[in-house]
């Protein structure tokens, strides 16, 4: 693979006749099966047009800035390689989130879905006496070990068609954090995070589409932790939902 | 220009930034954490293999053991007391971490598990000790999320995307930062009685790097433009297990969890290098002896890497010559568990499956030892008589207390995060009681205004790309895992043309106002060219070698001389054109070492 295409749908509100979306299509060569979207998009920042605008950081899938829609599917420009997306590529910005420039979207929306299901560990019982640990066993750790992994760059949520129909909906990144702390054996604050997502625009409104599974760059069983989310809203406590892993 | 007012500035909302931003905030201080990123996308949360402290979990061990650790693996540079108030605190912070609900590994007993790393050592150096507490590999990132998660529940206010472009002094005091908003180009005023840069590091200085694109050491500039001093800046750490070409890391956990490194003929070279701990001596010591092996015509298939060797076959065989129990031997399934995303990212970025094939790797540019002068109460000090700088305080990799001397050991670094972070938030809660608040001075921001004007409107031929691209890798061939008096002297000077370039030459394609991210990239393009500049005039003037830092002309480590850290700052008074001044006054710290002999430097040998 030598030369590749790539289209990049864009929007500048400071320039007039760019201020709506429109698509411009890039050329690069020299191009390495193995090279990651995101160093082509530098490539075409640096080398091209240094207007195109995109956040990123850690470009290695860790820290969720780059989240985008890449060939109708969403991923983190860092994560995919030149190899699996072949020599035309279209990249868009996240839908469901206002366009700020380019590839760039206003996170606030998704960030304030995350901060309303209390995405912080609660348990105010005095700590052991001997002053260290809580203790807790290998199995209780592992049964919410997947939705720790969770890095907040809103693949999922912005790939759900029940968040685009409706802003609202918390969607599924911030069903994820709140299952991190309901099946924490640890924390206090269960029912009231259950309380949170059993209103309207809680759980009940994913489908179960399941979008948002694949699309996540960190492999969390994203679908899977929202209807043990449900469960333990339906039977009103999260314990025996999650059998202990060996 | 927007003037925003609150008793306490965070700048950078990284471990160290949020630390101190939920203890000054507890504190009762009125906090404002202003950040570029959003708190979450902070690099800490890039750390994988663990947070060390002497509790014991698994091993015999204690702080006393942890500090002597810190100082020997810093080649001695290490200010003592504040090696010993890190092991100490560390106890503390950890558990506390784990009351916050860090989800750590866990032992059968339920307690916080705990692995070995690099250079930590129960009883002064007799055996490897477990002592790196550790959520999988990802332990950064549960670090990240937790006090991000806390800092919620304590209603901080945070102003994220924003980027701190300047301090502001008035009266020699520290009195705010003026900051850019991201999003919409504006210039903000932020006012306060207390600042603390928690900033992060300066990789991107290098070219084959384990830091994130952000990592610009924009704080550290900021204040040495002041005329402020930078601490040690000579010395910076090559991590010797970067994925070969990218540079991202593959943790030292992975030879914590029984990994060896392999040459061309299949050996295990540290056995030479390093008798006792072999693998898991410190990064500078495995670091060199990797490229010593490149350079014997050594490396896999006469490329500059070597091999990383997790696959159990290969762990179980050298863990069977060790004499090690076989209850202690690995299998696939132990790898998936304890180093998932390092598998991860071998398997996405290499096509290489680590529990089927060794992994391609060579030294990458890592962690800065130096940094802002600081006590341990996170206070920048200016001079070889810790002399205060009224309002100004820094923590974690932006700073240097210093924890790490030449060297940092692995796990130390997100331990300073919490220990310095938290009692710099502490201090600042306590300090603000106190203090007054000083005015702003009338032109505040102005300048930077007309800086960026200038930037914005630029009309040269040199992108601020090409320049950097240029001085990354100058400073991986001149100022990087070995120096000599010739590189580094043509290093300052090439980093003066460039300079030259930056500042009359430069063209930028972007002039609009909105997330001008070609803009930002230009200005941090000036940071790292100034932090490349004060470390290779830094190590020029160190005419020995020590922990990170390697001459090749003055191969010995000279006490007589060079326990002594290095201060530099520019008495010009202009950005442009600065006179770096050096300062060798300041002495070690060798608290310890008046009251036990095992602390008094001699050759350190692993
Ligand atoms: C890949 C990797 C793995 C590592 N693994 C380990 C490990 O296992 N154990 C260990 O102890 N250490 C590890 N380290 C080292 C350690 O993680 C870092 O040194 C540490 O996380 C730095 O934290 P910090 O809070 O100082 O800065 P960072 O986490 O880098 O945060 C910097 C903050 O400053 C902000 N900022 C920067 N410039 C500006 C500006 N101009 N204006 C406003 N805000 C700004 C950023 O937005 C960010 O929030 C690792 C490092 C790397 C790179
Ligand atoms: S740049 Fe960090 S996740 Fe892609």
């Amino acid at each position: 693979m030598a030369t590749v295409t790539i289209k990049i749908k864009r929007q500048n509100p400071e320039i007039s006749g760019k201020d709506k979306p429109y698509w411009e299509e890039f050329t690069l060569k020299d191009v390495d099966p193995t090279d990651r979207l995101l160093e082509m998009l530098h490539r075409i920042k640096w080398e091209q047009d240094g207007t195109l605008t995109l956040r990123r950081s850690c470009a290695h899938g860790v820290c969720g800035s780059d989240a985008m829609r890449i060939n109708g599917v969403n991923a983190l420009a860092c994560k995919v390689l030149m190899q699996d997306v072949g020599e035309t590529i279209m990249v868009e910005p996240i839908l469901g989130l206002p366009i700020v420039k380019d590839l760039v979207v206003d996170m606030e929306p998704f960030f304030d879905h995350y901060k309303a299901v209390m995405p912080f560990f609660v348990n105010d019982d005095p700590v052991p006496e001997n002053g260290r640990e809580r203790l807790q066993s290998i199995e209780d750790r592992e049964s919410f070990d997947d939705t720790t992994k969770c890095i907040l760059c809103a693949c999922c949520t912005t790939s759900c068609p029940s968040f685009w129909a409706n802003g609202k909906y918390v969607g599924p990144a911030a069903i994820v954090q709140a299952h991190r702390f309901i099946f924490d054996t640890r924390d206090k604050a269960s029912q009231e995070r259950m309380d949170a997502l059993a209103e309207p625009n809680g759980v009940w409104r994913c489908r179960t589409i399941y979008n948002c599974t694949p699309a996540c760059p960190r492999d969390i069983q994203v679908t899977k932790a929202i209807g043990e989310v449900k469960l333990a809203i339906r039977r009103g406590s999260p314990t025996g939902i999650i059998k202990a892993i060996g | 220009m927007q003037i925003h007012k609150h008793e306490a500035i965070i700048v950078g909302a990284g471990g160290a930034g949020l630390m101190a931003a939920l203890y000054a905030s507890k504190g009762g201080t009125d906090v404002a954490v202003v950040s570029k990123l959003y708190p979450t996308r902070s690099h800490t949360g890039a750390a994988q293999g663990g947070i060390s402290a002497a509790l014991g979990n698994l091993d015999d061990d204690a702080p006393i053991y942890h500090a002597y650790d810190t100082v020997k693996g810093g080649d001695y540079l290490t200010d003592q007391n504040a090696a010993m108030v890190l092991a100490d605190n560390a106890i503390d912070a950890v558990i506390e971490l784990e009351h916050m609900g860090l989800p750590f590994d866990r032992t059968p007993d339920g307690k916080i598990s705990q692995r070995r790393f690099g250079g930590h050592t129960s009883n002064f150096g007799e055996s490897l000790v477990r002592r790196a507490c550790h959520a999988a590999d990802r332990t950064g990132h549960m670090i990240l999320q937790t006090l991000y998660q806390q800092c919620i529940k304590q209603k901080v206010n945070f102003f994220d995307e924003f980027q701190v472009v300047d301090l502001i002094i008035n009266k020699d005091k520290c009195v705010g930062v003026v900051a850019v908003d991201i999003g919409t180009g504006e210039f903000h005023i932020y006012h306060g009685k207390a600042v603390l840069f928690a900033s992060g590091g300066w990789g991107r200085c290098w070219e084959v790097t384990s830091n994130a694109h952000s990592l610009t050491g924009d704080g550290a500039a900021v204040v040495l433009r002041k005329g402020i001093p930078l601490q040690d800046m000579e010395f910076y750490q090559f991590h010797p297990t970067g994925i070969y070409r990218m540079g991202i890391l593959i943790t030292e956990g992975v030879r914590g969890e029984g990994g060896v490194l392999l040459n061309s003929r299949g050996e295990r070279f540290m056995e030479r290098y390093a008798p006792s701990v072999k693998d898991l001596a410190s990064r500078d010591v495995v670091s060199r002896a990797i490229y010593d092996e490149v350079e014997a015509g050594r490396g896999i298939k006469g490329n500059n890497y070597v091999h990383l060797d997790i696959r159990p076959s290969t762990v179980n065989r050298f863990f069977a010559e060790e004499g090690r129990p076989e209850s202690d031997y690995i299998d696939d399934a132990y790898v998936e568990k304890k180093l998932p995303d390092i598998l991860d990212f071998c398997r996405t970025y290499l096509g290489v499956d680590p529990v089927k094939e060794p992994m391609p790797v060579q030294p990458t540019a890592h962690y800065g030892m130096g940094g802002i002068p600081t006590n341990i109460d996170a206070e920048v000090v200016t001079d070889e008589n810790w002399a205060v700088y009224p309002g100004l305080y820094a923590a974690g990799e932006t700073a240097c207390v210093s924890v790490h001397g030449a060297n940092r050991l692995g796990t130390n670094a997100l331990l300073e995060l919490v220990v310095f972070g938290r009692r710099g938030g502490m201090k600042i809660a306590e300090d603000v009681k106190q203090m007054e608040w000083t005015d702003l001075p009338s032109d505040a921001g102005k300048a930077m205004e007309s800086e960026f004007k200038r930037i914005r409107t630029s009309k040269g031929k040199t992108k601020s790309h090409e320049l950097r691209q240029k001085m990354q890798n100058m400073m991986m061939r001149k100022v990087g895992v070995y120096r000599t008096e010739e590189t580094l002297s043509e290093a300052v000077e090439e980093l003066k043309e460039m300079k030259q370039l930056y500042y009359t030459d430069l063209t930028i394609d972007d002039e609009g106002s909105i997330f001008n991210t070609d803009l930002m990239e230009a200005w941090e393009l000036g940071c790292l060219l100034d932090l490349a500049e004060v470390t290779a005039v830094s190590a020029l003037n160190r005419t020995e070698s020590r922990g990170g830092h390697s001459r090749d002309d003055y191969k010995k480590r000279d006490d007589e001389n060079w326990l002594v850290h290095t201060l530099v700052h520019s008495d010009s008074g202009d950005v442009q054109n600065p006179n770096y001044q050096i300062n060798i006054k300041k002495k070690v710290d060798l608290s310890l070492a008046e009251k036990d002999d095992k602390f008094i430097p001699k050759e350190r040998v692993y």
